[in-house]
């Protein structure tokens, strides 16, 4: 009858097989660095997607520091175009795209009552193949390549790098997506399964849509570089073919597992079950609606009327403008904004409410929050009106999603880091760097909106003195996020190897819903003893109600 | 710790199917991508320059037509192989998925043919440079197919002819492939 019989420590024994003494650095190494138990991969993909945080958090200062003044170079003018090369891509595949993998790697199996994830070895795969390609960006961009390289073999490299990650990715995304689809616990219907595994669900389908599109767009334009260089305009083609996945509105797809952090903490805060849950769900798949954007190759769905022309005329016109416009910008947020109207929902006050804090309904909720603020900057970018197309507003509505993302992640590690090490972090360090980190993202970010409506042309180059106090305040908002980062990471690497008295966390410290808070913590590498049977989705709510409910009725 | 229910056995759960789905949509929005990318390109280098097609370059209609009809044979082949496996009938299956082997051989030789009559050089201009990206994709979806006809007969041949989700998932890759091939045949070989 019950889950898991074995304590963590008995887990943990069981898992190293054999005697603590016996086993080398070297083996341990090997089993981190080989293992297909999806809880480690999902850790490497943490890891490596906070490091590259970290790393393009100190490329966006770098350019920060260079837009301090606009008429004059601090930084060797060479290292510029790969400077904005690199956080572009890094921003998407470094930061949103590992990020997003990791919460599905590492949860989803646990969420829906899986031993394992299915086709582990892909996954596994999948992991390295991006890692791979991520290193050979990099070397690519050091070495003067990338869309505005000027040496020819390291723009191919380049190309050859981001195609690896592409593939990698979309070999995870398939596991995720077969996992959720085959083998869900006995009773979790798709109405029942949690949040973040029906966001993880959206996004690893939309993964298997977008990248094939963008490696068949990565191909031609690799052949056609290496050879005749006449189609696809040399290097700088790069970012006119393929430049849709590192904008709005591909990137919305990215930011999905971290929209729905916020619906799947709220009802553990407020110890209510989901209402409307096909509300939710059909927010969540609205979202993904930006797959459509990957797809159909396209980066601006724009609405060309100018001020003399909005008028009643060309009504015909005017709503084969409207209706891409629609789809691909606006569909999505109207699916945030009914996520957000679900978790409003949750929130409201009712009798007997009892809240229940955690440090990751911050990082949730500002994440998101985060991501929102992107996405309606996205709305405006697309209104030819506003005038801020070929500005350094785009890159503004970049950041906020790629950082609202980001702290959306983080507050997933620090949910569900239980059931990775069987330890918490420290409650009032986390819930600081959550407000440090919204604090650090609005100020990089919204100086960025406010100098593209005054005109600051993308890149690092201006000429308006006036706009020198944005880019300042862009800079230390940067800086900030750096600092968020880097103790992010320390924080986290202290609560994984730190020295700790106390006897764990149990096994369910936030007083979840859902079935994964019924294994130890941390979870073992079957995950369950015993697959349970669902009966709703918050079965372990479930449980909890009818313990009380004899007694005095009321929710513990 | 929480106490709920174990479930009773639990019910086949097609991950071979639903995985070999997936990895076939992946293959189709490829091709697809590049088939509406190879559309624009045309499109432009009829408008601005009157053809697509390089002079001196001709496209062998045969071979690239006995291929198209070759798909037809691994679709029937493919679906000969579930209907012999949900008889019983172990010769059978072995026997269609040897012909499907065959007839993916064919495919391949006929691309390679089609390569060396063409004569075209892979850094000869872009329409070259497309040629051979878009082909050569699909003669690398043509050797994992032919790996997986392979793994599958062999896993017949050692005596696992309970695992028909195989062969449902291996004809499934079979008709997506003549989708695809469908579709290069009349954008790249029939429109030109």
């Amino acid at each position: 009858m019950t889950t898991i019989e074995s304590t963590p420590e008995a887990v943990v024994a069981a898992q190293s097989g054999a005697d603590d003494d016996a086993v080398t650095w070297l083996d341990r190494f090997i089993d981190v660095f080989t293992s297909t138990d999806h809880k480690v991969i999902g850790r490497h993909y943490f890891f490596s997607g906070l490091a590259a945080l970290l790393a393009i958090v100190v490329i966006n200062v770098l350019i920060g520091i260079e837009r301090l003044d606009g008429t004059d170079t601090v930084l060797d003018i060479e290292v510029i175009p790969q400077l904005l090369d690199a956080q572009r891509v890094g921003l998407v595949f470094g930061v949103m795209l590992p990020l997003a993998m990791a919460i599905a790697v590492a949860f989803v199996p646990l969420q829906v009552g899986s031993r394992s994830i299915v086709f582990p070895r892909l996954a596994f795969a999948g992991f390295w193949m991006w890692l791979g390609g991520a290193v050979i960006t990099v070397v690519a961009l050091v070495n003067n390549g990338g869309t505005l390289g000027g040496d020819s073999d390291m723009v191919d490299l380049f190309i050859v790098g981001l195609g690896l990650m592409a593939i990698g990715l979309l070999a995870s995304a398939g596991s995720v997506a077969t996992t959720i689809l085959t083998t869900r616990a006995p009773g979790m219907t798709m109405r029942r399964v949690p949040p973040s595994t029906w966001s993880a669900l959206v996004f690893s389908l939309g993964i298997v849509l977008v990248m094939p599109v963008f490696l068949g767009t990565l191909t031609y334009l690799f052949l056609d570089h290496r050879n005749a260089r006449t189609g696809f305009g040399g290097n700088e083609g790069i970012l006119t073919w393929a430049g849709w996945i590192f904008t709005q509105p591909a990137t919305f797809l990215f930011a999905l597992p971290a929209i729905a952090m916020l619906v799947e903490i709220f009802p553990i805060t407020f110890g209510k079950r989901t209402p409307a849950r096909g509300v939710m769900f059909f927010g969540l798949g609205l979202v993904g609606l930006a797959a459509l954007a990957g797809v159909t190759q396209q980066n601006l769905q724009n609405l060309p009327w100018s001020g003399s022309q909005l008028s009643t005329s060309d009504l015909d016109e005017k709503a084969r403008d409207l209706v891409p416009y629609l789809i691909f910008n606006a569909l999505p947020v109207l699916g945030v904004l009914l996520v957000l109207l679900v978790a409003l929902q949750i929130a409201r006050p009712t009798d007997g409410m009892k809240v229940n804090i955690s440090p990751a309904v911050f990082f949730g909720f500002f994440g998101f929050g985060m991501v929102l603020v992107g996405m309606l900057g996205n709305l405006l970018y697309a209104i030819d009106d506003a005038g801020v197309q070929g500005t350094v507003f785009e890159e503004g509505s970049l950041v906020y999603i790629a950082y609202g993302a980001a702290l959306g992640a983080m507050g997933a590690l620090v949910h569900w880091a239980p059931k990775l090490w069987g330890r918490t972090i420290n409650s009032v360090v986390a819930i600081g760097l959550a407000f440090l980190g919204v604090a650090a993202t609005i100020l990089a970010t919204f100086p960025l909106y406010i100098a593209g409506l005054l005109d600051q042309p993308a890149g690092v180059a201006y000429d308006d003195s006036d706009l020198e106090i944005w880019n300042i305040l862009s800079l230390v908002g940067h800086g900030l996020m750096a600092i968020t980062a880097v103790v992010f990471v320390v924080v986290m690497l202290g609560a994984l190897f730190g020295r700790h008295d106390d006897d764990g966390v149990g096994d369910d410290p936030w007083s979840g819903q859902t079935i994964e808070w019924a294994t130890t913590s941390p979870a073992p590498r079957d995950n369950f003893v015993d697959v349970p049977v669902i009966h709703s989705a918050e079965p372990l709510l479930d449980l909890r109600d009818a313990a009380t409910a004899p007694t005095d009725g009321s929710a513990s | 710790m929480y106490a709920l229910p174990s479930p009773p056995p639990p019910a086949p759960q097609r991950q071979v199917l639903v995985g070999v789905s997936l990895a076939v949509a992946a293959a189709v929005m490829m091709a697809g991508s590049m088939l509406a990318v190879w559309a624009l390109q045309r499109r432009e280098a009829i408008d601005f320059e009157g053809s697509w097609l390089p002079d001196g370059v001709t496209i062998p209609e045969v071979p690239t037509n006995v291929m198209l009809l070759a798909f037809i044979g691994l679709c029937v082949f493919g679906q000969w192989a579930v209907y012999s496996a949900n008889n019983d009938d172990r010769g059978h299956t072995v026997l269609a998925l040897g012909c499907t082997f065959l007839v993916g051989i064919l495919v391949i030789n006929a691309q390679a043919f089609v390569y060396t009559q063409m004569g075209l050089g892979i850094a000869d201009g872009t329409y070259a440079a497309m040629f051979y990206a878009i082909t050569g994709f699909f003669m690398l979806l043509m050797i994992a197919g032919l790996l997986f006809t392979t793994v599958t007969a062999f896993r017949f041949i050692g005596g696992r002819t309970a695992d028909r989700e195989l062969l449902v998932a291996h004809a499934l890759f079979w008709y997506a492939m003549s989708a695809i091939y469908a579709g290069i045949w009349f954008l790249v070989y029939v429109t030109k």
